[in-house]
């Protein structure tokens, strides 16, 4: 599995041109990073990828998941799952509804969907938490629980939107390493954006700075 | 901040009584006569309760389970595609939030019984579509089909259709930016879903909460509307609310009792709608919960959203039309069937008469009083509570707004007017009255959003300059809210021109406003001077939003900062 960005840019509503012709190849298992200041249009290549630009945004290039075309999907033919800053877990649902809602509908019967959130939620540290409010959780739990959800859809690469940033910095290091470690397992292409220095570090893979 | 005591009771307390005594009591206390004279007290006439009579009076009128079954089947069904397409049109055009928010500006201000007779001047089977079909199919006399008080009400469900879809979107797209939409659109599309399942599973049901209040009121309205029922709806028998207006409208005062009665069952009809809309929602969310944990990504039904936008066209494209043959009508001098246009256009229905002006010149008054008194009453209790630190609409003032716009006119005001009777007022002063009860609300809502969005370091800027509390109001609060305060009183004079029941019955007959006029000329024999009527009753309201829009314009033109509060 890979995901490949082929001469990829983007022209804003305003005429100006973001990352001009962007080449990256990230392989399986393997944690690409994109840095860069703000206002570089960090966020714009993963809505880029992960088909969720504006109308009025106009994209050139390629971008290939397994060798196939995605860049005319829509975001949800894709495969590709998303990991944002503020988690974004939906906030009238338990955080197990949240997993479960993640959940390929390939897994039927609702025993074994029940099941599948069960495990996830232990994968993450979160045992017996499944009835909760997400407004309780914590910011680290939040973002396992949001990583849990990406990944129990079964996509074919996940995009990080600064996962971490809005973390404490007591907390950041093992919610990261928990992260990277699961995506890892997964065997799927990663690519996070991410201003940090120690981010990229940990991930490992190639990196791409954006000006 | 040491404030005398009396600086802090003071106006607050003072707003908050006069709103209390003006419009809440008032509100209630009708409810309650309404009760008891249903139930036979009403010792003016003699009558001293409680007995049933007034019941089997009313529950003997030809027709009245049908006229229920009416009531309930169009309040219901308006109220349930309304709500339907609102939703389906948001979903389709959420990246075009701000081009649906212009377009659907201007149609709000339109009032319900010019629409409703322009709607009917469009399809009924002499109207603009029939003439349209007879020169392509050649026929030579009008359908003998009623598309206008049709049985089932069908032409009045349409006709509160295209009144509600435009305000249900409206209120849902303000509803939309309290909760994340885009980011949530976002995750749930990631995971696979398409955009109806995201709406449908994540979107709905947390905006549902945010509009019960709007959609329960637009449902009261729905069924209880009597205006647009006696021009669109059906007539033998009418809906419920017009069987009991008409009841009311005997000159014999104890038909006062069964009216009553009506007033009641309208309370209790609307309630059980309330009740059954509420649950229908609740086993709804059950259904939707469930299928949501099966993991339904429903992609499939995206391509569905272009239904909700087609109907949405044509629902706006059915309101020009209705506004353009009013306006068409009312300078015809003679427009033979099956011709598309007239033969002849003439001023001479303007001209002749001068009963327009009269209507036009009462409407005119009572909207500008009763605008003008909600609007004070609004800033004194808005400015009240910024005094004592509570700022913004809260506490029992925002039940208390509430309950005008979800109560029946009707069962309010037949318990007002019986009261009256004692009370002997004025009919203009009393009409001027129960119009600012249904006004206020509308202005206090409008006003209260960007009355607390106002920065509080000008008042303490201000403050520290040595401005007192009324020079800090008088001199920056109320000129830098100058553009909401008038589009509060703009509301507030649209509301009030729409206005029928309170001046039909506080008005005793004696008040002739160019809503009671329209309606009553609508069932004669003139289209032109009925469309000369809804005309000005249509247009009146445009014309003040415009001068609300452009005035603050003007006198803001270079202050930059000031520019953005229109909107």
């Amino acid at each position: 599995m890979s995901l490949k960005l082929s001469r990829l840019s983007v022209r804003a509503p305003d005429g100006a041109t973001l990352f001009a012709g962007l080449d990256l190849t990230v392989v399986a298992g393997e944690v690409a990073t994109v840095t860069g200041p703000s206002g570089a249009g960090k966020s714009t290549l993963l809505d880029a990828i992960g088909g969720h630009l504006s109308p009025g945004f106009h994209v050139t290039g390629r971008v290939f998941l397994d060798g196939r075309d995605v860049t005319d999907l829509p975001a949800e033919a894709r495969g590709i799952g998303v990991m944002f800053q503020q988690a974004v877990l939906f906030p009238h649902l338990s955080v197990a509804d949240n997993l479960a809602f993640g959940l390929s509908p390939a897994i039927r019967g609702r025993v074994a969907r029940r099941m599948a959130v069960a495990d996830a939620l232990a994968q993450a540290g979160l045992d017996g938490m499944g009835a909760r409010d997400p407004a309780t959780l914590s910011g680290g739990q939040r973002a396992r629980a949001a990583l849990m959800r990406t990944l129990l859809a079964d996509p074919k690469a996940v995009l990080l939107d600064e996962p971490f940033s809005a973390l404490d910095p007591g907390r950041r290091h093992d919610i990261r390493e928990f992260v990277l470690a699961t995506i890892r397992r997964s065997r799927i292409p990663a690519l996070l954006v991410t201003h940090d220095r120690q981010d990229a570090d940990a991930a490992g893979g190639p990196v791409v700075a954006l000006t | 901040m040491a404030r005398p005591l009396y600086a802090v009771i003071s106006l607050r307390g003072i707003s908050g009584a006069a709103i209390a005594i003006a419009v809440i009591l008032p509100v209630m206390i009708g409810v309650v006569h309404s009760a008891l004279a249903g139930f036979g007290h009403m010792p003016l006439l003699g009558a001293r309760g409680p007995d049933l009579d007034a019941w089997r009076t009313l529950l003997g009128q030809p027709g009245l389970w049908r006229a229920v079954a009416v009531s309930l089947w169009t309040g219901m069904a308006a109220t349930m595609i309304s709500m339907g397409l609102a939703f389906g049109a948001v979903a389709a055009l959420q990246d075009r939030v701000s081009w649906l928010r212009r377009v659907l500006a201007p149609l709000l201000a339109a009032p319900h019984a010019a629409l409703a007779i322009g709607l009917a001047f469009v399809i009924a089977p002499s109207g603009w579509i029939a003439r349209g079909l007879a020169v392509g199919l050649g026929w030579d006399r009008p359908p003998e089909l009623a598309t206008v008080g049709d049985p089932w009400g069908l032409a009045l469900i349409l006709g509160l259709v295209l009144k509600e879809v435009p305000f249900l979107i409206v209120i849902l797209l303000g509803a939309s930016t309290q909760i994340a939409m885009r980011e949530q659109m976002a995750a749930g599309r990631a995971l696979g879903y398409g955009r109806v399942a995201v709406w449908l599973w994540v979107l709905v049901p947390q905006l549902w909460p945010l509009i019960r209040l709007p959609v329960m009121a637009v449902l009261a309205f729905s069924m209880s509307v009597v205006d647009m029922a006696l021009i669109l709806g059906p007539s033998n028998p009418p809906t419920l609310s017009v069987m009991v207006a008409r009841l009311f409208a005997d000159p014999d005062l104890r038909a006062m009792l069964p009216a009553s009665s009506g007033a009641l069952l309208q309370l209790g009809l609307t309630a059980m709608a309330m009740g059954l809309l509420w649950a229908g929602a609740s086993v709804a969310g059950i259904f939707a919960r469930a299928a949501m944990r099966r993991g339904a990504r429903l992609r499939g039904l995206d391509a569905w959203l272009a239904v909700p936008v087609l109907l949405l066209g044509g629902l706006l494209f059915l309101v020009v039309l209705s506004l353009a043959v009013l306006a068409l009508w009312s300078v015809t001098f003679t427009w033979r069937w099956p011709d598309p246009w007239p033969q002849r256009l003439s001023m001479a229905a303007w001209q002749g008469r001068a009963g327009w002006l009269a209507a036009a010149q009462t409407a005119f008054f009572i909207a500008l009083a009763s605008s003008g008194i909600a609007l004070i009453l609004a800033i004194g209790w808005l400015e009240g509570g910024d005094r004592a630190g509570r700022h913004g609409l809260r506490g029992w003032m925002r039940a208390a707004v509430a309950l005008p716009l979800l109560l029946p006119q009707l069962s309010v005001l037949i318990g007002l007017s019986g009261l009256l009777l004692r009370l002997e007022m004025a009919p203009m002063i009393a009409v001027v009255w129960a119009h600012v009860l249904f006004v206020f609300p509308y202005v206090m809502i409008a006003l209260a959003g960007p009355w607390a969005a106002l920065d509080p370091r000008m008042q303490r800027a201000a403050a520290a300059l040595g401005a007192g509390p009324w020079r800090r109001l008088l001199r920056v609060k109320l000129p830098v809210l100058l553009a909401p305060l008038m589009l509060a009183a703009a509301l507030g004079f649209a509301v009030s021109i729409a206005q029928y029941l309170p001046t039909m019955f506080l008005g005793g007959g004696r008040v002739a406003t160019l809503t009671t006029e329209a309606v009553a000329l609508s069932s004669g024999s003139d289209r032109r001077v009925a469309a000369v009527h809804a005309t000005l009753q249509a247009g009146l309201p445009w014309l003040v939003y415009l001068a609300a829009l452009i005035l603050p314009a003007v006198i803001h033109r270079n202050r930059r900062a000031l520019k953005g509060e229109a909107s």
